[in-house]
């Protein structure tokens, strides 16, 4: 890994910015040609973000105002935050240990889990929706089951929090696994040799130096399951109140009320954002602090 | 290595499942219609038509016999709730003819200058039906039983028109005497899910997650008449829905747009709608 804010660093010179050709002082036009590549990134950044810019002419405040008053719009809003926290917890408690079990790396199916916990991000989530109900639809693998149970869960809230977590829980367990294996063996042997049982080395070691791969890990899960669509309108339906989150709104309200479809569209973007600039700030402050401890054990 | 071998074997085995189950992909409703226009036959033309997720069966099989007539041209169709056709024909998208399922969005294309509405004439008629899982897990005898408490409905979104249709039957059935006061309320209760078109509810039903649908007679075809059993709602009930078609005003294949059209109108093509169960309207 290397440094780069170091002053101890300078002695081995391998970051020299603009002075990689043999002619070495470069010419004007040279150096205006060295910039100009970055032109070249700007169709893209203004392909995504001219759309999403278009989104807040379209409506005004007024307009926003008035139609987050419409009872299905606070409904639907309401739903996505309780669903998404519910595929939140659940991912926690189910993921934390799957994500240890990728860490440890060393056991016989390594790759099968990885990949089986890969697949639901690569995969379409209306393939997802229609798996899911394939195993717990009323007709499908354990419906027999649930049904003597007295369990039913296709068109329920149960049925949305189970496709938000199939499609978003990988993200949390991804990152998790990444914390986990960020931690020296060493760490966790020395706790181990003070006489610290594998609840504390977890509690004391390694919960407090991966807490930040955690805390991005979850909120990129919990704004993907805020935008969960495909599976959902499969596999829980479309029903106000009780399936419809938001996104089903913003595709129902599109063909019937564009303000509504607005409305929502904004706050999405809104918590998206806010998401994705919270994991970037942790993840930045953890990258200093890494350097900063590499720089000490460097010295 | 041998880890490795195995998993690999291990995924092949689980993906050759997955391909093999007897229902692993149930007619996936049209819910993505976005390849229209999108690919030009090379050297012949293409049509593009924009039809109601009702017309799915009968107009594919009118596609053919309009690329018999017509070599070289190539029908490509794009099957949606008609509500969600009206907007992306409000949005611009590029197409040659509209087929709705109901005069509603008909006028919604020609407000958006999209159809002269001169050009819009109706070509069918169509009826709604109650189905069920041939199962019959509601145990569904009559019309009445779909008020039953428990019982799990899907419905299409009030949007889509077999929705709308579907809510008009409930208004009818309230002031009928043979109908309990509180019949709309208690179906709606029973609703479980609505959906953005009526393939989604015939898939719905037919794979048994929901006791009964509210669909269109011509929904029930031959291939979903294995699955699901009708309950016919009679004529003072039902709502007729009217199906306008018309060319798009500004098609680049204008004469090939009002050809087909034609061929819909004609006795061969309400003979061919009539197949799949319609109510032939042209000339009327």
């Amino acid at each position: 890994m290397m440094t780069i804010k170091t002053p101890v660093q300078s002695e081995t010179p391998l970051h020299q910015p603009h002075d990689l050709g043999p002619s070495g002082r470069s010419s004007k036009a040279k150096g205006w040609f060295k910039q100009s590549w970055r032109l070249l990134a700007l169709p893209l950044l203004l392909f995504i973000s001219i759309p999403l810019l278009a989104l807040f002419q379209r409506t005004s405040l007024a307009d926003f105002i008035s139609t987050l008053n419409q009872f299905q719009v606070i409904q639907a809003i309401n739903l996505s935050i309780v669903t998404s926290l519910a595929t939140v917890i659940m991912t926690l408690a189910a993921g934390t240990p799957v994500a240890y079990l990728l860490a440890q790396r060393r056991f016989r199916f390594y790759r099968f889990v990885d990949t089986i916990i890969d697949l639901p991000t690569v995969l379409p989530p209306s393939v997802a929706g229609v798996a899911l109900l394939m195993a717990f639809g009323r007709m499908g693998l354990f419906g027999p089951l649930l049904t003597v149970v007295g369990i039913n869960i296709p068109f329920t809230v149960v049925a949305v929090v189970m496709a938000q977590t199939f499609i978003a829980a990988p993200l949390y367990v991804k990152a998790a696994t990444i914390g986990f294996s960020s931690i020296d063996s060493e760490l966790k042997q020395a706790a181990a040799l003070d006489g610290a049982n594998r609840w504390q080395i977890f509690r004391y070691v390694i919960l407090p130096l991966s807490w930040t791969a955690l805390l991005s890990g979850i909120m990129m899960t919990w704004a993907r399951a805020l935008g969960e669509f495909g599976a959902t309108i499969i596999f829980a339906g479309n029903f106000p109140g009780r399936t419809q989150t938001m996104p089903l709104a913003i595709y129902i309200g599109f063909e019937i009320d564009l303000n509504v479809a607005l409305t929502l569209s904004i706050i999405m973007i809104c918590l998206s954002f806010l998401t994705l600039v919270v994991v970037k700030g942790i993840l930045h402050r953890q990258l200093d602090a890494n350097y900063g401890f590499t720089t000490i054990s460097n010295a | 290595m041998r880890s490795k071998f195995v998993s690999l074997m291990l995924l092949i085995v689980l993906l050759a499942a997955a391909a093999c189950s007897p229902q692993a992909t149930p007619a996936a409703p049209t819910t993505a219609p976005t390849q229209a226009a999108a690919q030009p036959a090379s050297g012949g033309k293409t049509l593009t038509v924009l039809a109601a997720a009702s017309l799915t069966e009968s107009f594919t099989e009118m596609g053919k016999t309009f690329e018999a007539q017509n070599p070289g041209v190539k029908v490509n169709f794009s099957f949606a709730g008609a509500q969600q056709l009206a907007q992306q024909l409000g949005s611009g998208a590029d197409a040659d003819v509209f087929a709705s399922a109901s005069p509603k969005y008909m006028d919604a294309a020609v407000t958006a200058n999209r159809v002269n509405k001169a050009d819009a004439q109706v070509f069918v008629r169509n009826r709604l039906t109650v189905i069920y899982p041939k199962a019959n897990p509601g145990q569904l005898k009559e019309l009445k039983d779909l008020a039953k408490s428990g019982l799990k409905i899907d419905l299409e979104d009030k949007s889509v028109p077999a929705g709308q249709y579907s809510l008009d039957f409930l208004d009818k059935a309230v002031k009928d005497p043979g109908f309990d006061p509180q019949f709309k309320a208690n179906v709606l209760k029973n609703v479980v899910s609505y959906e953005d078109n009526v393939k989604s509810v015939v898939t719905k039903v037919s794979l048994g997650e929901v006791d009964a649908g509210i669909v269109y007679v011509t929904d029930v075809t031959a291939d979903a008449a294995q699955k699901i059993n009708k309950l016919d709602i009679p004529d003072a009930l039902n709502t007729v829905a009217t199906y306008p078609i018309a060319p798009i005003s500004n098609s680049k294949n204008a004469d090939l747009a009002r050809a087909f059209v034609a061929l819909v109108m004609s006795a061969d093509g309400q003979a061919l709608m009539g197949k799949y169960g319609f109510i032939p309207a042209a000339g009327k």
